[in-house]
């Protein structure tokens, strides 16, 4: 049977073919759409920023607390405020969300998983605006006020509180997958070694799926400076904020900021530079969470490579 | 299933010249490592009797009943999903990871049954160490992958001899002495199912189970790991899975033949035959264990 293949045999179906080709342009067209997209964020941003700085009064830029309608543009008090909102999330996710992962990866039985795991993802896409308003009326009154009676209505405590209890479902599941891609076999050359669950976990999962489990934790730090409605709703100081670095004061992070100003009459009414420094703080804030998540890029990268 | 010490009449050919030639060579070969044929001297250390596991429903092994003799080396044989690897993972309760499983009958190590209540499955694999199949380091140092379990076990004595010395026992010292602080990943297929074994030993367990030690491996890592099994014959029990039945033949002192019955689709694995390694591949009782020695090696 020494038949002879022609080109022809190889050549295929010039209609798939062509079907390939459509198919592709339509993912290439969509893939430069979003590119274009994020190209054009970037430079009506960086158009407006710039016509902000080089008009302002440096010495504006840092002051006594962050009110724009009064000319006082204290960047620092914008910065403060989102550092602490956003630590006291972490402070508040870290150990719930990897306490979660730990146990949703490791100890739970599948049926618990089952419907455990689901819950979790709900909880994680519950809207940012239920859980300001829960902050509000909720961790403000109830546990804040309740441990320091010194606090304000509004406190960057509960504004915090109620970011880390949005992000604490991203770290728990992010960090969950990262424990579950472990392989099995590391676990068992563990057990096998005499190790108990505690010290396998410990040891052995968590040193393996620490890239993911850092990414997680970058993700969900860019989620906390990134979030809006929360601190908004919570932390008060709608107008602006005096700088200070006490968690029981109310202020203003960056996003509530440029929430504030967007909301407000600026735009047409304002006075000089007051709407124009809204594109600058989006501008950090833009650049702030751009290198976040390079950051955690590199590291969920690291993690694929590893086993 | 005698456990008759084997006699050379036994020994003698009968089926044809291959397998007296065999019978011949696993016998030269035990001179060179121990220096005689097994006898009844060993004490049983670790007894299985009438053995069933369980996933489930579904009734993997049944009734499995074998003594295994202290510093032997046992070999289970079979075909694939007859349970060899069950049954060896049961023994250091290792099956306790899987939910679904489950052991029944009595496996009994220094006569004290594994599966009683009080005993922690914990310590069980402090004294029964297991090599797996495919190399599996942890994705940390030579001298970290050492350390680890006599770390956990709270070992107190100088780290460094210890690590020292069980690489030599595993015969890698020399390969890995110059760089114990790489990442074992670095290391071929055959140094790292070394470095397990060296990991193993660390832990100073006395029972040793590996399960298809050598199967990811090429021939000449092969045959270094079975010279290592002679040398560690002479302080532990070791029982091991293998496909291989040259392998097992070269190195074994008595042989597991299983085997595996379907009946309405379910497959149980069941033991056909334990006796002496010699015996079993030259003049087996069952005439199933001859087809299946004979299918592989003809
Ligand atoms: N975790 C598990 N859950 C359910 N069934 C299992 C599990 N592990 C093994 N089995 C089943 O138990 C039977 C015995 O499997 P086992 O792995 O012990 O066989 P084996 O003799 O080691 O085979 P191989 O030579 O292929 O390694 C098989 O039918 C297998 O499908
Ligand atoms: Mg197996």
């Amino acid at each position: 049977m020494t038949q002879q293949l022609t080109l022809e045999d190889l050549a295929g179906d010039a209609k798939r073919r062509n079907r390939e080709r459509r198919v592709k342009v339509l993912f290439v067209a969509a893939g430069l759409v979003s590119i274009a997209v994020s190209i054009l964020i970037i430079l009506s941003l960086a158009g407006e920023a710039w016509s902000f700085i080089s008009q302002v009064d440096l010495s504006s830029l840092w002051t006594v607390g962050w009110f724009p309608r009064r000319g006082l543009y204290d960047i620092p008090t914008l910065i403060i405020a989102t550092t602490i909102i956003a630590g006291i999330g972490m402070l508040v996710a870290i150990p719930l969300g990897l306490g979660a992962a730990a146990y949703l990866a490791e100890y739970a039985s599948p049926r618990a998983r089952r419907w455990l795991k689901p819950t979790v993802e709900i909880l994680a896409g519950i809207p940012s605006v239920v859980l300001g308003f829960w902050a509000l009326t909720f961790i403000s009154p109830e546990v804040v006020a309740r441990i320091f009676s010194s606090a304000k209505p509004f406190t960057m405590m509960a504004a915090g509180l109620g970011v880390g209890v949005l992000i604490t479902p991203l770290v728990a599941t992010v960090s969950e997958d990262a424990m579950k891609a472990v392989p099995m076999s590391l676990r068992e050359a563990s057990y096998g070694l005499g190790a108990d669950r505690a010290v396998t976990v410990r040891k052995v999962v968590f040193p393996a799926a620490l890239s993911g489990i850092v990414a997680s934790m970058i993700l969900a730090l860019s989620r906390a400076i990134g979030e809006t409605m929360i601190v908004f709703m919570a932390a008060g100081a709608v107008g602006g904020a005096l700088r200070t670095f006490n968690p029981l004061d109310p202020g203003q992070t960056m996003t509530a900021a440029i929430a504030a100003l967007a909301t407000g009459s600026d735009q047409v009414a304002g006075q000089g530079l007051t709407f124009q420094s809204l594109f600058f703080v989006g501008l950090l804030l833009f650049l702030i969470t751009l290198a976040l998540n390079s950051l955690s890029n590199r590291f969920v990268r690291k993690y694929r490579e590893q086993y | 299933m005698t456990e008759e010490p084997t006699t050379d009449e036994q020994l003698a050919p009968r089926p044809g010249a291959e397998q007296a030639e065999l019978a011949a060579e696993i016998r030269a070969e035990r001179k060179r490592v121990t220096g005689g044929t097994p006898d009844d001297a060993h004490d049983v250390i670790i007894e299985l009797d009438n053995v069933d596991v369980y996933y489930g429903d579904f009734h993997a092994v049944d009734s499995v009943t074998i003594p295994v003799r202290e510093k032997e080396i046992t070999a289970f044989i079979g075909p694939s999903g007859c349970g060899k690897s069950t049954v060896l993972r049961s023994i250091n309760r290792m099956n306790d990871l899987i939910e679904s499983a489950r052991v029944e009958g009595r496996i009994a190590y220094h006569g004290v049954d594994l599966y009683g209540s009080g005993v922690d499955p914990v310590e069980v694999r402090r004294h029964i160490g297991m090599v797996f199949q495919k190399p599996n380091p942890f994705p940390k140092s030579i001298y970290d992958n050492i350390a680890f379990g006599p770390k956990i076990a709270g070992f107190k004595g100088d780290m460094d001899d210890l690590v020292e010395s069980s690489l030599q026992r595993a015969a890698l010292w020399d390969e890995v002495k110059d760089k114990l602080d790489e990442s074992a990943f670095a290391l071929s297929g055959g140094q790292q199912q070394r470095l397990c074994i060296a990991r193993a030993i660390a832990t100073s367990p006395d029972v040793l189970l590996m399960d298809e030690p050598a199967s990811a491996l090429d021939p000449i890592a092969t045959l270094r790991i079975e010279d290592l099994m002679y040398e560690l014959k002479q302080e532990y029990t070791i029982i091991i899975v293998t496909h291989n039945m040259q392998q097992a033949a070269r190195v074994s002192d008595r042989t597991a033949f299983f085997s595996v019955d379907v009946n309405e689709g379910k497959r149980t694995g069941r033991l056909v035959e334990f006796t002496e390694t010699a015996k079993l591949f030259t003049d087996p009782a069952e005439q199933e264990t001859e087809d299946y020695i004979t299918g592989r090696f003809g």
